[in-house]
């Protein structure tokens, strides 16, 4: 194993530990934080393919904006075990393995998908993730998406301000 | 038969300048404190600390050693995990940013060249605004998990004004990039000591200017500390805190003020460079320390008009805080982006 290897391992290893912990923990808060521990192993993992741009962004928009604004959803609602719905044993039961099924086929979805097969990962090749490559991209081959995707934004952006409008 | 290919040197050079750089800041944070106190007492005309060693310069020794005696007390309907892990949090942050601050240029010794730079990425901005965008965590859990609604009120204001804050810094940077084209800090200050070249501050003045405010308000210095005004939330976030979990809420802060001063100095002043003097002449060692101490007298600088600030400004009403960042600083800030790009675009 080298380095590559025991990191991809290890941060992999992380990230799932928390995404269990997200769903385990009872505390609304309590999983808030174990999903921002998330976010960090998936960057870790970002930067592992040389994709420290995307790795930082991640950071900066999951990390520092929209878990910050869950925080705060969370604590200004101050929900808690004793006034939230519990659900019964049956409906966890069900959740469950519905769950498993959904994985099980993105599971298989993926180890048989052609564009993955007999692929290796550009672990320190690949620089697309740098800024400069993601930029001329964006901005060349992607630029009709891009500007879409930016007016979709402006109008969730006027959307917000309409609904946040008290009268 | 090698398990692991590491370049050991390397690793051992890092830790060694990590050990050095994050026990300085310390240094200098507990030093910070001292420097608070009298420059508060002058600009106040009365003597200061004066009574612990020669002109009191044990005193922050002396706060430091009572607030790790003091009794630790943990308030029973508080969330105990997140107690704990909230002034440490706080910490981390604040120390997170010195890894990509370029604190001089390269020395040499036995044979190695050394980067006095933890980690030279390519994203060295990103990762500050990153860390900066993390901070709001130690102030926000520390404050919900004390189960006090002063706490909890203070740590939502915190949130809500780094938040605010944070949007116009990050335009202002913006503006910044465009002149630079880089993202790394080491190349922008490598580029600003080019001969011909001036410093960023001649380029981008207001640009600074709405970045240093913003760092204020980052920082929670007067007059954005609003967390913690004490005529309306007693004590702010850290109220239910006791012993060195309150000294670390209270030295982030000063570690914070030491990490924004150094951004600013490297982004806008030149780093360590020193200005009206070509340090090629120099040995390449000896200019890299002249570099280092050049860096400390700017971040100095820095610090004093901080706190001179903060004793002279009382502080805002919210709504005036609020109306401040997203009335002012954010349309200032697209407007500098505006002028930015066409300036850019008028030079080719």
């Amino acid at each position: 194993m080298n380095t590559t290897e025991i990191l991809f391992f290890f941060l992999s290893a992380v990230a799932i530990f928390c995404a269990c912990m997200v769903l385990i923990s009872k505390n609304p808060v309590h999983s808030v934080l174990w999903l921002v521990g998330t976010f960090f192993a998936i960057s870790g993992h970002y930067i592992l393919l040389n994709a420290q741009f995307l790795a930082i962004v991640n950071i900066i928009v999951y990390a520092g904006a929209i878990m910050v604004l869950f925080l705060f959803v969370i604590m200004l609602m101050n929900l808690n075990q004793q006034n939230e719905p519990q659900k019964g044993f049956w409906m966890k039961l069900a959740g469950v393995i519905s769950g498993g099924c959904f994985m099980m086929v993105l599971i298989s979805l993926v180890r048989q998908a052609a564009d993955l097969n007999n692929k290796t990962a550009m672990t320190t090749d690949g620089d697309i993730g740098l800024i400069k490559n993601l930029g001329k991209v964006l901005f060349s081959d992607y630029v009709v998406p891009f500007e879409i995707t930016s007016v979709l934004f402006l109008s969730a952006m006027v959307g917000a301000i309409v609904m946040g409008k008290k009268d | 038969m090698t398990l692991l290919a590491i370049d050991w040197l390397l690793i051992i050079e890092k830790l060694v300048l990590i050990a050095i750089i994050v026990f300085a800041s310390l240094g200098i944070a507990l030093y910070t404190t001292f420097a608070e106190r009298k420059v508060a007492a002058v600009l106040q005309d009365r003597p200061g600390p004066e009574r612990a060693g020669p002109f009191g310069l044990f005193q922050p020794l002396a706060d430091g050693l009572k607030l790790i005696m003091k009794e630790e007390i943990i308030p029973t309907s508080s969330n105990k995990a997140l107690f704990i892990i909230g002034p440490g949090l706080a910490m981390t942050a604040a120390l997170m940013t010195c890894a990509v601050i370029p604190w001089g240029s390269t020395v040499e010794l036995f044979g190695r060249k050394m980067d006095l730079q933890i980690a030279d990425i390519n994203i060295g901005i990103l990762y500050v605004f990153g860390v900066v965008s993390l901070g709001v965590y130690g102030i926000m859990i520390g404050g919900w998990a004390s189960n006090n609604k002063f706490s909890l009120m203070a740590a939502l204001r915190g949130a809500s004004q780094a938040i605010s804050y944070e949007l116009a810094m990050g335009i202002a940077l913006i503006a910044l990039l465009m002149t630079t084209g880089s993202l790394s800090l080491k190349t922008i200050v490598d580029q600003q000591m080019q001969p011909g070249h001036l410093w960023n501050i001649a380029y981008q003045p207001l640009g600074f200017l709405l970045f240093f405010i913003c760092a204020m308000a980052e920082c929670n210095r007067t007059p954005f500390d609003l967390p913690e005004a004490e005529n309306e939330l007693n004590f702010g976030y850290h109220q239910e805190y006791s012993s060195m979990k309150l000294g670390f809420y209270l030295f982030a802060e000063y570690i914070n003020m030491i990490m924004s001063s150094a951004i600013m100095a490297s982004l806008y002043f030149g780093g360590y460079d020193i200005p009206f003097f070509n340090e090629s002449i120099l040995s390449p060692n000896i200019a890299a320390l002249v570099g280092v101490a050049a860096l400390l007298i700017k971040i100095i600088i820095f610090i004093f008009i901080f706190m001179w600030i903060r004793w002279t400004i009382p502080r805002f009403r919210y709504d005036q805080l609020m109306n401040l960042g997203w009335k002012s600083l954010i349309p200032l800030a697209l407007l500098n982006m505006l002028v930015t790009g066409a300036w850019i675009l008028y030079r080719g």
